[in-house]
């Protein structure tokens, strides 16, 4: 279980997050939805320790995260980025196989291979992809890549930053399609942020709303077209009017 | 001006160029500690190597043959005023291993070397590649940062001991075609007023610069900006500094090496 109590984090005069509270069960699948500029990134950066939080506790499993020992806990987690994140300079496979092949993780080079294709293979990409470069890859190519990387060491807990952004609706249909099946496969706990409304729907067990640096709503994705909470109403409607201002 | 204004307007880029200074020195001292801490990510140390070594063999020879030609032009024309021009071999040979051969190749590989850090690091943090490597439990400054300046210190002093040869060489051959130098004299010449620390100073010099230019390209790109603009700035200043840098270090090595 991963909670986070009064989370607050400030850029110079710009302050993202204002005491964020939010609970994610074991084995749930959460989505942070919210606009542009309202911290959601900052938030995933700050469990996983790529930013420092001003004030407020994270915790993971009731172990306060800044406690923890760093690989430990890192080994844990799986994080499909934006943008893929690739590495350019290493093949396909090797970008997969990267956690693999290094530190406490690390198996033979032939075997974590084995892994990284079968993993590919997961995610609906031959093994001809596996000795490419990121570079000769689609986008889409690039977050199936990005996902079989996510997954490849079996993570407990999966973050995914934007996962459909950039494709057509097509591709962000198959990859919302692929997150669900993975994360109930495995039974991992999955955070995901997005603006897409249909990936909500598809990969939620639960939804929290984000804005102005607090979690406005919380509850089952089920429960999300019936609220009645102003924010969530105008953000899932996609509506100019209402509370949340179109200038941010 | 008020006073109080103007201590403000001294005050405070005194006050940010000593926390860049700090800054930068606490990098080295990390990459430094890395260096005997394992684990060792050998396969990214040899791609440096050749990226760093190798690649950049051809532009700092190009450099060193006009550079060692030209020298013996200068010389012996300034010789002339006061008949000196038997002088060229030796001053050639010591200009070359001693200033010009680890001072150029260390400019040129501040503009080739740095520069490819610098905009090679920058995208990767501005695409995410930094944050990537931390969630696979790798350390950035250890998987990217170390490999780079520990083949940078080790391949530079090669391509300056290269460099040191063919500059020369290009001095040798302006001398025996265009200034009637005999062959066999001039390389005599050459090698009997070279001391081994002429070469050995200039060789700890390359490798003083293979430092500075790869720190500067990894610090510099490692806290690139964002965007396109950042990583042009990065790269930017990773060059202006690494080559202000290796000019005073040539300074304060040379006084160190030779006025004592």
């Amino acid at each position: 279980m991963i909670e986070l109590s009064g989370v607050t984090k400030a850029f110079g005069p710009k302050q993202v997050l204002r005491g964020v509270d939010l609970t994610i069960a074991s084995g749930s699948s959460m989505v942070i939805i919210g606009g542009s500029g309202t911290g959601k990134s900052v938030l995933l950066k700050c469990i996983l320790g790529l930013i420092t939080p001003d004030g407020g506790t994270i915790a993971l499993d009731g172990q306060d995260v800044r406690k923890a020992e760093r690989d430990d806990f890192l080994a844990r987690f799986g994080m499909l980025f934006q943008g893929g994140a690739l590495f350019d300079s290493l093949r396909v496979w090797e970008n997969v196989a990267f956690r693999l092949m290094r530190g406490h993780q690390k198996r033979p080079k032939a075997e974590a291979r084995e892994i990284a294709i079968e993993k590919l293979r997961r995610v609906g990409l031959g093994p001809d992809v596996a000795e490419l470069f990121p570079a000769e890859l689609s986008g889409g190519m690039q977050k199936r890549v990005s996902l079989a990387r996510a997954i490849a060491a079996s993570p407990e807990i999966i973050f995914f930053d934007e996962p459909t952004t950039g494709l057509d609706p097509i591709m962000s249909g198959v990859i919302n399609e692929l997150i669900r099946e993975i994360v109930v496969e495995m039974g991992a706990t999955a955070m995901t942020i997005t603006h897409d409304m249909s990936s909500v729907r598809a990969i939620a067990d639960n939804v929290a709303m984000l804005h102005e640096g607090v979690i406005k709503w919380t509850g089952p994705v089920a429960e999300m077209d019936a609220t009645d909470d102003p924010y969530v109403q105008q953000f899932i409607h996609g509506r100019a009017e209402g509370p949340i201002s179109a200038v941010r | 001006m008020s006073p109080a204004l103007m201590l403000r307007a001294i005050g405070r880029p005194a006050l940010e160029s000593l926390a860049s200074i700090g800054r930068v020195a606490l990098f080295a001292v990390q990459i430094v500690s890395h260096l005997f801490r394992p684990p060792f990510y050998y396969r990214e140390f040899l791609v440096q190597v050749m990226q760093i070594g190798w690649f950049s063999l051809p532009v700092v020879g190009l450099t060193a043959l006009f550079t060692g030609g030209a020298l013996a032009l200068q010389i012996y024309s300034g010789g002339a005023r006061f008949n000196a021009e038997s002088v060229v071999p030796s001053i050639v040979a010591i200009g070359m291993v001693r200033e010009l051969g680890p001072v150029l190749g260390g400019l040129m590989v501040a503009a080739r070397v740095a520069s490819s850090i610098a905009a090679e690091l920058g995208t990767m943090k501005v695409t995410e590649q930094i944050d990537a490597l931390v969630t696979l439990s790798t350390n950035p400054l250890k998987y990217l940062a170390v490999p780079r300046v520990l083949a940078a210190t080790l391949a530079v002093p090669v391509l300056v001991g290269v460099g040191d040869a063919i500059g020369i060489m290009g001095g040798w051959l302006v001398g025996i075609t265009r200034l009637d130098f005999n062959s066999a004299t001039y390389l005599k010449n050459t090698i009997d007023f070279l001391e081994a620390w002429d070469v050995g100073s200039g060789l700890v010099k390359g490798a003083a610069f293979g430092f500075i230019v790869a720190l500067m390209g990894c610090y510099h790109g490692m806290n690139s900006g964002r965007g396109a603009q950042g990583v042009g700035k990065a790269t930017k200043s990773a060059v202006v500094a690494a080559s202000v840098l290796i000019l005073a270090a040539n300074y304060i090595l040379t006084e160190v090496f030779f006025t004592s």
